[in-house]
């Protein structure tokens, strides 16, 4: 056997986190991506540079401060366990949150590209067919938006996959729980298990490539008629 | 102007930090009324706020008796029944010609039956080999054809066209100018043609709306208008007039034909013979240019159109040593670019005799 159960164990939940975080920014990112691509609003600037945050943060920054508002006494805990759900920090769900805001970025900025670079004109000509602005979303912006929304999903997995700093801070090191692969390789080094940390970490490794060499190898041409 | 028809108002004032668009129309419910004016002088952005593209607030318009816009109230885009036609043909690339042409289509209220059917549409742009492609794989001409026949699929109370000719070549745009005949001749939807070509105007246009400066400037049927020579945009090398005109007769020995014009039968010009039979309604233009004026009648020249006429009144052209003659022929106006020195030769004077020698006559439409 390849990789040990515990290994195993760690990359399902990998998986398990990316593909939940992918999904949740999908609904999440689009609609602030389609704001920042439209607004003439003074916010523009202070909100896209919040949503690009966790780009240059240090993840246990973003993590000590997840903690504490997540924590007991933070105003999410409080939150959290006045509907009777505990806390959230070294829970699945938490690492969930965690990954939500640290991969933010990686959604909202390729969707907003594409959202901008289709400009005005396909929005104006539906309306002159007769399309609400919610029809003509669906209809005319999510089509022409697809590459984008294809590229920011692949990034916002691949980059949910990698994370590491942000699950050590709120995730711990819970077995099924929380012990995602990157945990797991440091866990394979801390314990001296060279054999093991070079399995799983050549799994990522290829993992990583292969994703991204999907995303470069499939790249469309940007069409504008 | 036929009572059942209403008009269209449009007033409108919109300020911009460099414009501003000041303007209270009334434009005829019926044919084609070009919106003529250079860049920049406030035609698109009219016909933006006609569409409700462009939101000016305080403004006004209705069309065929219902409001779009006034005080408070502003029909949204989406919810006006009009047709509209970008410059750019603005189709949706995901989209092949077919769901192109059907995607506004399906979202008309259909209960009052469409006025144009989908066939129609198709047929009179003549783009039925052209269904299944996508818009990248079409000409420029090809799209912004399909381009029109989607607006008019929608079957609108009113057809608004920016520059549709404007981007592309010369070859294109006498590719899609017959079309666009056709549907002045053959559907009863009016038009608001926005154009800084005075060509297309004279080939196009049963009314003109002159604009300057985010007004309009002058405006009425284009024969008149066009035979003003206070008009206050100077048209320079394309100053002259359109005629309405009758194939009277064709020469066959010499491919010519003589066309006479409808306000004056007994009056005519010979123009090169492009195949119309007798009968058949057509437009001259005569640009200013190309007419000269004799006070008698001169023999022995190559002009073989001279028309007898009377000076009606002559005015300043845009460079200070030309002057424009409008000369009444029977009813028909024409006009006559000549040097200032030459008029003051001839003594030229209102009620005076002269003859039009006119050397170049364009048969359009």
């Amino acid at each position: 056997m390849l990789l040990s159960e515990g290994d195993l164990q760690a990359i399902v939940l990998t998986l398990e986190l990316a593909s939940i975080t992918t999904a949740i920014l999908l609904v999440l990112g689009t609609p602030i991506a389609w704001w920042l691509a439209r607004t003439k609003s003074w916010w523009k600037g202070p909100l896209g540079a919040v949503v690009a945050l966790p780009l240059v943060l240090p993840p246990s920054v973003l993590g000590f401060y997840l903690l504490l508002t997540m924590g007991p006494h933070g105003p999410v805990g409080q939150f959290t366990q006045w509907l009777g759900l505990g806390t959230l920090p070294f829970t699945f769900w938490g690492l969930v949150v965690g990954s939500v805001f640290y991969s933010l970025p990686f959604m909202v900025q390729p969707v907003q590209n594409a959202f901008e670079s289709i400009g005005d004109r396909p929005l104006e000509a539906a309306a002159t067919l007769r399309a609400s602005p919610l029809d003509t979303f669906f209809s005319v912006v999510l089509p022409l938006a697809l590459p984008g929304f294809i590229t920011a999903s692949i990034l916002t997995f691949a980059h949910t996959v990698g994370e590491f700093g942000v699950v050590l801070m709120i995730g711990g090191n819970i077995p099924g729980e929380t012990r995602v692969a990157s945990v797991q390789i440091y866990d394979h080094v801390e314990a001296l298990d060279y054999g093991q940390a070079h399995r799983l970490s050549a799994v990522m490794l290829v993992f990583s490539f292969l994703v991204l060499l999907a995303l470069y190898a499939w790249r469309p041409n940007p069409k504008k008629v | 102007m036929n009572a059942t028809i209403p008009d269209i108002r449009a007033r409108f004032d919109l300020r911009f930090p460099e414009f501003h668009l000041d303007v209270d129309l009334t434009i005829p419910g019926r044919g084609v009324t070009a919106l003529f004016g250079h860049s920049g002088s406030g035609k698109t952005t009219l016909l933006r706020c006609i569409a409700g593209l462009e939101r000016a607030p305080g403004g006004h318009i209705s069309v065929a008796g219902e409001v779009w816009q006034d005080g408070d109230h502003f029909t949204p885009t989406y919810k006006r029944p009009l047709g509209y036609v970008f410059q750019e043909a603005s189709l949706f690339p995901h989209l092949s010609v077919k769901n192109n042409l059907e995607y506004g289509r399906k979202r008309v209220d259909a209960s009052h039956g469409h006025k144009v059917s989908l066939d129609q549409a198709i047929d009179l742009l003549g783009i039925g080999h052209l269904l299944d492609r996508k818009p990248d794989r079409l000409s420029g001409g090809e799209r912004q054809r399909v381009a029109i026949a989607r607006a008019l699929a929608l079957s609108p109370r009113i057809l608004l066209m920016d520059e549709p000719l404007a981007a592309l070549d010369l070859a294109r745009k006498q590719e899609i100018l017959p079309y666009l005949e056709r549907l002045h001749d053959e559907l009863a939807i009016p038009i608001l043609y926005v154009s800084h070509s005075p060509d297309e105007v004279a080939r196009l246009a049963d009314h003109i709306v002159a604009m300057e400066g985010g007004r309009a400037v002058a405006q009425g049927p284009l024969v008149e208008t066009l035979a003003r020579l206070d008009l206050p945009i100077h048209l320079g090398e394309d100053a002259g007039v359109v005629l309405d005109a009758v194939v009277a007769e064709r020469d066959a020995q010499w491919q010519l034909a003589r066309a006479t014009f409808a306000d004056n039968p007994e009056a005519g010009v010979w123009v090169r013979d492009s195949g119309h039979e007798a009968g058949h309604h057509v437009r001259v233009r005569i640009l200013a240019r190309d007419v000269s004026l004799a006070v008698t009648r001169h023999s022995g020249t190559s002009i073989q159109n001279i028309l007898p006429g009377v000076v009606e009144t002559l005015a300043d052209d845009t460079h200070p040593a030309l002057a424009l003659v409008r000369v009444n022929v029977g009813g028909v106006k024409v006009v006559a670019r000549l040097t200032r020195r030459s008029a003051h030769d001839l003594g030229l004077t209102p009620g005076q005799i002269v003859y039009a020698q006119i050397k170049a006559v364009a048969l359009i439409g």
